[in-house]
């Protein structure tokens, strides 16, 4: 990469794999700039501002230098200063690197090398679904690969939402396939999921899909997911459908306020709605109720107790409550 | 025989239980000056619906042992059991769901030390029921053997063995007490409240011989404003949107009466803890101490957060028990009896409401609001609970 370094960088954010990846990436462009370059690195917890001048400074065959803080969030109160007060030496000699979690603890080294102009690479968790897809994607395509969403959403079903695993599970793939890959290919390697959860039960269970319920029940069960949540979930389904089924048409963004709702949960109540009707929606919660009695120490198997509840609430669904 | 004791004179509609008290009482005063008496035992249960008394009666009763005159109520002993100051009464009042093991086991060996003014020395357990099974075990021990001027005094809503352990019944000697009549209620608030005789009437009969809630009612404009609230409920599930409505603002109603707890006594409680162990304190060593201190912090936060879950559902329980009342008046118009209604005030509503819907609907409803109560006892999710009696109510 031939960018020129810009000589302050701050890499914002706690995702330990984004954050590393950011620090390898300005390296690695200062070295494509001068393979020599010497490289110094501190934990921000015990970097000294007396040392700060000899770590910046040219060494005496000249050549330039990149200073790795990592941990600015630690970095004490006077070496922030030193730290700060060095900024305005940087140059294309001389230059600065330093990670920070993104917290309030050290926000305030954080916001002076923000204000003096530091190059920001955010590195914060990702946490939304349709972030870690594309993430997926990306890293695909960063080893050749072209996929589609479909297969970027079968491999986060089946590695869970680790970044390290899931880069390591895309290396994996292209490297083995050599490149195209696809979701025949993904479930060829990965059978089983990482992860389960009680919104994804309820989600097929309000969608009278037994058959789905019943196996993302199990997945969840299996991945140790506890069954009070589980139970929880499956209240919070029927509890949506029949508020947004009642609350009448609207665009999601027009009820959100009276329901109390995110408008993306009222979407997707509002697609689960279909086929449900008032009555069997009375059936439903009261399977819910005694599922949630059920699972904190009314039935001797919780897992039963949770598998009976999914069969109460689609029968709910099929017969209308009659 | 003397006049009755003043100490008992508070409690409403008891006469019988306050006959055997009396005799126990001058048992007690004869064993004191060395002679004998066989009226008195050493560990009683109080026993009746909530509301008619039980620890009224049992605070009443430890009052007239320490009394000189057997229950004066103006002397110092009496006043200091009353107001529960008195260094040879205990009161075990559970603020949380349950009595814990640890708790029952320092309460027992204290109870086993001689009284200090030389009297009795009086452990009054209010909510036996809620003793955990091994704080029951612990109890047991010491009533099974009791040291020679030791009383215990259990407060429970029976004697069944789902609220006390037959092994602490075999050992009690049980006063059950009765749910006191209306009419005996309503007479207590106009004599001691001033209220007048048509709304004493109508909070005696809306608080179902519950003494305080009676009292609460007439006096308390928050309260009636929120059985109000509930009552209004029946009215107004017209869908399945309103049941869920209505679930919520119960809930709320709930959170909002634990929330003012916590605003009014959590922080009170919180600075005379932290003044107690030497916070704001100044000079050598000030620091550490309040350094130390984080764990009893943290203990006292873990208490007051038990209680808030308990003030929770107290109030969820009584607004359960009030929409009962309208259900089983309903009840009763369907099947055509006329007993005295429990609301008075939405006397026609009940009836017409229970002739629109039969017998067997306004009974299926009755047993909703019923299950509700155990289902929130078994620790469901109280909105979860709610909501799915709201739909059954709605639907009949």
């Amino acid at each position: 990469m031939a960018v020129p370094a810009s000589p302050l960088t701050l890499v914002l954010g706690d995702e330990e794999l984004l954050a590393s990846r950011a620090v390898t990436e300005v390296l690695d462009a200062a070295r494509s700039l001068d393979p020599d370059v010497e490289v110094r690195e501190r934990a921000g917890a015990e970097l000294l501002p007396g040392e700060l001048a000899e770590l910046l400074s040219p060494s005496l065959f000249g050549g330039p230098k990149v200073l790795v803080v990592r941990g600015g969030q630690d970095v004490r109160k006077d070496a922030a200063a030193a730290l700060l007060a060095s900024v305005p030496d940087l140059d294309a000699q001389a230059s600065l690197v330093v990670t920070h979690l993104g917290g309030n603890k050290g926000r305030a080294l954080a916001e002076g090398l923000r204000k003096a102009g530091a190059r920001v690479m955010p590195a914060a968790k990702i946490t939304r679904p349709r972030e870690r897809v594309e993430f997926v994607r990306n890293e695909f395509r960063r080893l050749g690969d072209r996929p589609t969403e479909e297969v970027a959403e079968a491999l986060l079903a089946a590695v869970g939402t680790d970044l390290r695993e899931l880069v390591a599970a895309c290396s994996q793939l292209v490297a083995d396939t050599g490149g195209g890959v696809d979701a025949a290919t993904v479930a060829r390697y990965y059978r089983g999921r990482a992860e389960g959860s009680g919104f994804a039960v309820a989600d097929a269970v309000m969608v009278g899909d037994v058959g789905g319920a019943l196996e993302a029940l199990r997945w969840a069960l299996q991945t140790g997911v506890d069954p009070v949540p589980i139970a929880d979930a499956l209240a919070d389904g029927v509890r949506s459908v029949a508020r947004v089924a009642a609350a009448g048409r609207g665009s999601a963004h027009q009820l959100a306020s009276g329901l109390g709702l995110p408008p993306w949960k009222i979407e997707r109540a509002q697609r689960q709605a279909r086929g449900w009707t008032a009555t069997g929606l009375v059936d439903a919660m009261r399977a819910a109720e005694w599922c949630n009695g059920a699972v904190k120490g009314g039935a001797e198997d919780r897992g039963y107790a949770l598998e009976k509840t999914v069969f109460a609430v689609a029968a709910a669904r099929a017969s209308g409550g009659e | 025989m003397t006049s009755p004791s003043a100490v008992f004179g508070g409690l409403v509609g008891q006469d019988e239980a306050i006959k055997t008290l009396e005799r126990a009482v001058r048992a007690a005063d004869a064993i004191v000056r060395g002679d004998n008496g066989t009226a008195m035992t050493h560990a009683w249960l109080f026993t009746g619906p909530p509301g008619a008394g039980r620890s009224a009666t049992a605070r009443a009763f430890a009052a007239a042992l320490q009394c000189e005159q057997r229950g004066c109520g103006v002397c110092q002993a009496c006043h200091t059991t009353l107001t529960g100051t008195h260094a040879d009464v205990r009161f075990v009042v559970p603020d949380g769901l349950s009595i814990g093991v640890g708790e029952m086991r320092a309460l027992v060996l204290r109870a086993a030390s001689a009284p200090a003014q030389g009297r009795w020395q009086v452990l009054l357990v209010e909510d036996a029921d809620r003793l955990t099974e091994a704080a029951g075990n612990a109890l047991l021990k010491a009533v099974e053997e009791p040291p020679p001027r030791t009383v215990f005094l259990l407060c429970a809503p029976s004697a069944h063995p789902d609220d006390v352990s037959v092994t602490i019944r075999s050992r009690c000697r049980i006063v059950p007490l009765t749910q006191p009549s209306a009419e005996a209620i309503a007479a207590m608030l106009g004599a001691r409240e001033g209220i007048d005789e048509r709304t004493a009437l109508w909070a005696a009969a809306a608080a179902q011989g519950h003494v305080g809630r009676a009292r609460l009612l007439a006096c308390d404009e928050p309260s009636r404003t929120r059985r109000a609230a509930v009552l209004a409920v029946p009215r107004g599930l017209t869908g399945v949107g309103a049941c869920f409505d209505a679930a919520s603002a119960l809930i709320a109603t709930a959170d909002a009466e634990a929330a003012v707890l916590a605003t009014d006594t959590d922080a009170k409680e919180r600075a005379a803890l932290e003044m107690a162990l030497g916070a704001g304190g100044t000079g050598r060593g000030a620091a550490g101490a309040v350094r130390g201190a984080a764990g009893q912090l943290k203990d006292l936060e873990r208490r007051q957060k038990l209680r808030a879950t308990r003030v929770k559902r107290d109030s969820l329980d009584r607004a359960l028990v009030d929409l009962a009342g309208f259900y089983r008046d309903a009840l009763a118009r369907a099947l055509g009896a006329t007993p005295d209604p429990i609301h008075v005030d939405l006397a026609e509503q009940s009836a017409q409401a229970g002739q629109h819907w039969g017998p067997e609907s306004t009974l299926r409803r009755l047993e909703a609001v019923l299950s509700c109560r155990t289902a929130i006892d078994r620790n469901v999710k109280p909105r979860i609970a709610v909501e799915a009696m709201m739909l059954t109510l709605w639907r009949g």
